[in-house]
């Protein structure tokens, strides 16, 4: 009796879906929208995805509400997201993390970031700086490089925990560097740049927004940005390929997604405002102040274009962490 | 000293102009709100407005923003004297004597001291931070893993201060609290401990869900024992200002719940809530009459008020000079000053400093604006507890319930709340106290990171605590309040055991 009632349940449910879905068509979006952001509220991530909704609401007619699911390195907020209705009205801000290393860094992943998403594009990326301490005694990256092959485990590396960008974009940095060093985990980029401050930590990998203002005041300071061209906020860090190390180069890029199976049309309404947002002055000059670096014109804005470079960001960085010795978790 | 008053003059000039004024206000009267809804915090606040924030100038929207944080603080006392619950960690410690003033008719004046001693904290901190904001920061410096463990132990030490009534329930009630800190994904490895499988557990469990179940579910089931006798209420509203004998009890507590607070609030990793902890140890340690406290002393209310508030506002200076945000809060603010194309750091105060010295201006403004809101509503507060209590509880529960679920958009901590509220009840019944147990909570996470990075760092050798003088003379403090707080008891019970052997 109760199966029967459930199964007629979830059959209506469907029809409701279908005829919601042929309405949608022309009608979407008919209410508010959600972006579900994995990562705390006040983060480069969640920042990004607040000022690209900002203007994404003014092209679409309808507010874009950002709603932060936070846990386990960005995976909780996007197996959420990755099992709300393909509707259009729950859409996520996906990132390096959740869609690149992940698959990874979690042997119990729910989804898979290449096939489980209809892509919509490519929002911002923040360029990544190898960082320390500003009395560490090595003036470039060369001779940084040849003390970590020499001294090892003497340097203390912090990392903001498992699944971060510092944690992660340092393992790749290690492992192109040679480097086997002790691993420092910490609640936050925050903490860890205080007590690099305080010369507890040798140095750290981070993002530029988070660092930025410190190197500008001599605090720390930065042997390289992994970047093909020099930042405007830093003109005086060179990038990776000027500093000897081309390899490394990575950004932590974030892009949004929604649900597999969300009508073609509404994600291509949706992939529309999103470069209508990053075409926009106000929102550029927003995106550039905090370090953002805004995909092209052309291709590059494409969902199809973000589609293959997720599936290249899962391989990559599913032979970085294996290479750096990293152990998926259960 | 003429460099400083100069700016501050600037700062005013900047706050007091009409638009920043108007939002000051909102700001505070947005925070005393919140800080009311018992569960509704600042985060959840903060992250709402924050898109709210996109047109405004920079200066203005940070005034703003500030001021709901500082103003939920203010909010936050009067929720934890008038129904025994502590909205955040930092009024955890007035929940003890303020909400025994509230049952004994003194709820106004419990109010009317918090009030009158936060604007005293609040005007002696923003002149903190703009004085001595740069020259502190290298206090917060000093403070690495090691030393931080140190003022953790310390810390917990005042939890046997804190205790009234058995110690070694006391002390079996913060390493419950610690263990339900270990609850979540292992720092260095991202296992996860102690979840049993549950993914919401993952992240471990937030504060106000334990707050709200060990303090406010919990209270409200003890009162349903006996609908006649509801200890919330009293029948008689008594005086709602302080009296000159109120006043002169406060003025030392608050004079050095301040500078304790003031001083804790610059610690990164969130030193301002051991701000009211150690500001009640203290009080009760100096009182004439310890067993007063606990019971309705007014002591306990004006220094930790003070120093929660206190803390409250050096907590901006890490975030300004530094640009490290010490709370989730503060991190949050990072989130609002980076929208608006300011990058937070070192070199906000020459870049900016309309947005810095304006900010440390309308932290005053703020605090007196708090108080010619505060000061009349204190009337209708009170009455508030004339509410039929079928109607009042059922609200209660009401907002902690959306409270609870706004925090993280997830109904299964509404869920979690409701089974420590049992939890709660039972600890109540049998006679274990809920604040050190919170206090374990509060310091447990903090101080596992930071003895974990400093074994890492000094690569195993525990020696660290001690090489280091900063970690090694609080260490030897915290052993001394320790020994000091268990003697009496162990002579004592040599004392009975003795006259047992010899009648």
């Amino acid at each position: 009796m109760f199966a029967k009632f459930l199964k007629t349940f979830a059959l209506m449910g469907a029809a409701v879906a279908l005829t919601s879905g042929l309405a949608q068509a022309q009608n979407y979006p008919a209410r508010p929208i959600t972006v579900i952001v994995p990562f705390a509220a006040g983060g480069p991530t969640d920042v990004i995805a607040r000022i690209v909704s900002e203007h994404m609401g003014k092209v679409l007619g309808q507010q874009l509400i950002v709603e932060n699911v936070v846990g386990a390195g960005g995976t909780t907020g996007i197996t959420k997201a990755f099992q709300a209705s393909p509707d259009g009205y729950t859409i996520m801000m996906g990132h390096m993390g959740t869609h690149g290393a992940a698959p990874a860094l979690y042997a119990n992943l729910k989804y898979k970031p290449a096939s489980d998403f209809e892509p919509i594009g490519m929002a911002a990326g923040t360029p990544i700086l190898v960082v320390a301490r500003k009395d560490y005694p090595a003036k470039d990256l060369k001779e940084f490089v040849a003390k970590l092959k020499a001294d090892g485990d003497k340097l203390n590396e912090g990392q903001a925990g498992v699944g971060s960008v510092s944690f992660t974009t340092c393992v790749m940095f290690n492992v192109l560097a040679g480097a086997k060093p002790t691993r420092v985990p910490y609640s936050g980029t925050g903490p860890v740049i205080n007590d690099m401050l305080a010369g507890k930590i040798d140095y750290a990998c981070d993002q530029i927004v988070s660092v930025a203002s410190q190197i500008q005041g001599g605090a720390i300071k930065a042997y390289a940005i992994a970047t093909d061209k020099r930042s405007p906020a830093l003109p005086d860090v060179p990038t990776s390929a000027e500093a000897g190390l081309p390899e490394f180069k990575v950004s932590a890029w974030n892009a949004m997604f929604a649900p597999k199976g969300t009508p073609k049309d509404v994600v291509a309404k949706l992939n529309d405002a999103l470069n209508k947002a990053l075409s926009d002055a106000a929102t550029r000059k927003r995106l550039e102040d905090l370090g953002g670096v805004i995909p092209p014109e052309g291709a590059e804005r494409t969902g199809a274009w973000l589609g293959d470079f997720v599936t290249a960001e899962v391989k990559k960085w599913g032979e970085i962490i294996k290479a750096g010795g990293v152990v998926p978790q259960q | 000293m003429d460099g400083l008053i100069d700016n501050l003059a600037h700062g005013f000039s900047i706050a007091v102009s009409l638009n920043n004024l108007g939002l000051c206000f909102i700001g505070v009267v947005v925070g005393t709100l919140v800080g009311i809804l018992p569960g509704v915090g600042p985060i959840a606040t903060i992250a709402m407005l924050l898109p709210l924030t996109f047109n405004f100038d920079p200066t203005g929207a940070l005034i703003m923003l500030a001021g709901i944080y500082y103003g939920a603080q203010y909010g936050g006392s009067t929720t934890a004297i008038l129904i025994n619950i502590p909205g955040e960690a930092t009024s955890v410690v007035t929940v003890l004597d303020g909400h025994q003033m509230a049952r004994q008719g003194r709820a106004g004046v419990a109010l009317g001291t918090a009030a009158l001693v936060s604007f005293f904290a609040g005007t002696v901190s923003t002149i903190v931070v703009a004085a001595l904001g740069v020259p502190l920061t290298k206090l917060a410096l000093l403070f690495g893993p090691a030393e931080y463990f140190a003022l953790m132990v310390l810390g917990l030490s005042f939890a046997v201060v804190l205790a009234q009534g058995s110690l070694l329930k006391a002390a079996a009630m913060i390493f419950l609290g610690i263990l339900l800190a270990s609850i979540g994904t292992d720092l260095e490895t991202g296992e996860e401990r102690l979840t049993f499988g549950f993914s919401e557990l993952a992240d471990g469990i937030d504060f106000v869900v334990l707050a709200m179940g060990m303090f406010g579910f919990a209270e409200i089931l003890r009162n349903l024992e006996n609908p006649e006798s509801r200890d919330l209420v009293s029948a008689k509203i008594g005086r709602l200002l302080p009296n000159r004998e109120d006043v002169k009890a406060s003025i030392m507590p608050m004079i050095r719940g301040t500078g304790l607070g003031a001083i804790l609030g610059i610690l990164p990793g969130n030193g301002a809530v051991l701000g009211p902890f150690a500001s009640y140890a203290t009080e009760k340690k100096l009182a004439k009459d310890p067993s007063r406290f606990g019971k309705g002393a007014i002591e306990g209310v004006a220094g930790p008020e003070a120093a929660n508030n206190a803390g409250a506002q050096t907590a901006f200076i890490p975030l300004l000079t530094l640009g490290i945000p010490p709370n989730a809060v503060m991190a949050l603010m990072v989130g609002a000053m980076t929208i608006h194309g300011i990058i937070p750091g070192p070199q906000v105060m020459t870049k900016s400093p309309d947005l810095f010295w304006g900010m440390v201006a309308s932290m005053w403004i703020g605090n007196a604006f708090l108080l010619i809101i505060n000061l009349p509503l204190i009337g209708i507060w009170v009455k508030l507890l004339n509410v039929p209590y079928r109607l009042m509880f059922s609200a209660i529960l009401l907002f902690c319930s959306i409270g609870i679920y706004s925090i993280n958009n997830d109904a299964s901590d509404v869920l979690l709340t409701a089974l420590f509220g049992l939890a709660g009840y039972v600890f109540i019944k049998f006679g274990f106290e809920p604040a050190p147990l919170l206090l374990g909570f509060v310091l447990g996470r903090l101080m596992e990171e930071k003895l974990r990075q400093a074994l890492i760092i000094s690569r195993g050798d525990f020696m660290t605590f001690v090489n280091n003088p900063v970690s090694a003379v609080l260490l030897v403090i915290s052993v001394g309040i320790i020994i000091l707080a268990v003697l009496p008891s162990i002579r004592a019970k040599k004392a009975i055991a003795l006259a047992g052997t010899d009648p």
